[in-house]
């Protein structure tokens, strides 16, 4: 072994090293990959948030790409979270529905009522069950789906304008294209 | 004899009676809640992800608990309620992840690992073993001197 690859090997090794270290730092250990993604959104058939008596269905939304954002009343990173919504919602983009998750509808309305409603419409999900279909674990949490009711995208917490720059408007614009 | 008949019929009907009721909730079955967590105690809670799910006390754990209680009620074997949680969290909540090419470095990478050094271990130590003498320090005459007569 030559001299000079003695003091060089220790310093490879260690770049190596930091750099696994550095992407260590880099992840999120919460931000679990979503097995979903490339697979039909979940089958489900809840009543509207602001009106119990009106259902929605998942055929009812085929054919059209569309948003479906995971909120709840208790959360607090939907708070944060809230703004943006409700300006992407003005650009109209795309329909926008929530998923108001394991929340009373009095004060998930009240909620809506407070800080705007970016939703064409809620669905109510009570006891989480639809929320365990799309294996929701952090709310809030954002899925885009195609007109064949595909899941193409997932986002965990909450979204910012970079995401939403990033990820959500290329895909969209991708899918409607 | 007659009598007798009718009192074992009633007692039958009373037994399976209260059979039908204590079934209702399922967490009452210690048997079904036994199999529950024993599932669950190979999942991983994904809201705190260092607790299984039988372990934790967050909402989605609690939910999924009753899930799995309900799939065990309904005669759903264990390896369906594992597909169950897999198709919608992934291998992730698995504390024994399944082998598969993407995950051949997690099971076989500590093993790589100890080879790897051992060979270079070998490497290593053949090289010092046919080295001559003239490749080492030549020995310090100092420290042979005899100092346990001075």
């Amino acid at each position: 072994m030559s001299k000079s690859l003695r003091y060089i090997l220790p310093l490879l090794a260690f770049l190596v090293l930091a750099g696994f270290l550095a992407r260590g730092l880099n992840l999120d250990p919460r931000e679990v990959p979503s097995p979903l993604i490339g697979k039909p959104a979940p089958g489900f058939a809840l009543t509207r948030l602001d009106d119990a008596a009106q259902t929605i269905k998942r055929e009812d939304l085929l054919g059209k790409v569309w948003v479906l954002n995971v909120w709840a009343s208790w959360c607090v990173a939907c708070r944060e979270e809230h703004p943006m919504l409700v300006e992407f919602a003005k650009r109209k983009l795309v329909p926008l529905y929530g998923l108001n998750y394991k929340d009373k509808r009095p004060e998930g309305l009240g909620w809506l009522q407070q800080f705007g409603n970016p939703y064409n419409a809620s669905l109510f999900d009570e006891d989480g069950r639809v929320g365990i279909d799309f294996g929701v674990y952090g709310v809030p949490e954002t899925f885009v789906i195609d007109k064949q009711g595909v899941i193409r995208l997932k986002h965990i917490g909450p979204l910012t304008p970079d995401v939403i720059r990033e990820r959500i408007e290329p895909i969209l614009k991708q899918l409607n294209a | 004899m007659r009598s007798s008949l009718i009192a074992l019929l009633a007692s039958l009907w009373l037994a399976f009676a209260s059979h039908a009721n204590e079934a209702a909730p399922a967490a009452a079955d210690p048997v079904l809640e036994a199999r529950m967590t024993r599932i669950t105690a190979e999942l991983r809670c994904l809201v705190c992800q260092n607790q299984t799910i039988a372990d934790s006390n967050a909402d989605l754990a609690q939910d999924l608990r009753r899930q799995v209680r309900e799939m065990l009620a309904r005669g759903d074997d264990d390896a369906k309620i594992i597909q169950y949680m897999t198709d919608r969290y992934g291998d992730f909540v698995l504390y024994r992840p399944p082998m598969k090419a993407t995950t051949m470095l997690l099971w076989f990478g500590p093993a790589l690992m100890v080879v790897l050094g051992l060979a270079a271990l070998a490497v290593v130590m053949r090289r010092r073993a046919r080295a001559g003498a003239a490749q080492f320090e030549p020995d310090d005459p100092a420290l042979f001197t005899d100092t346990h007569q001075s």
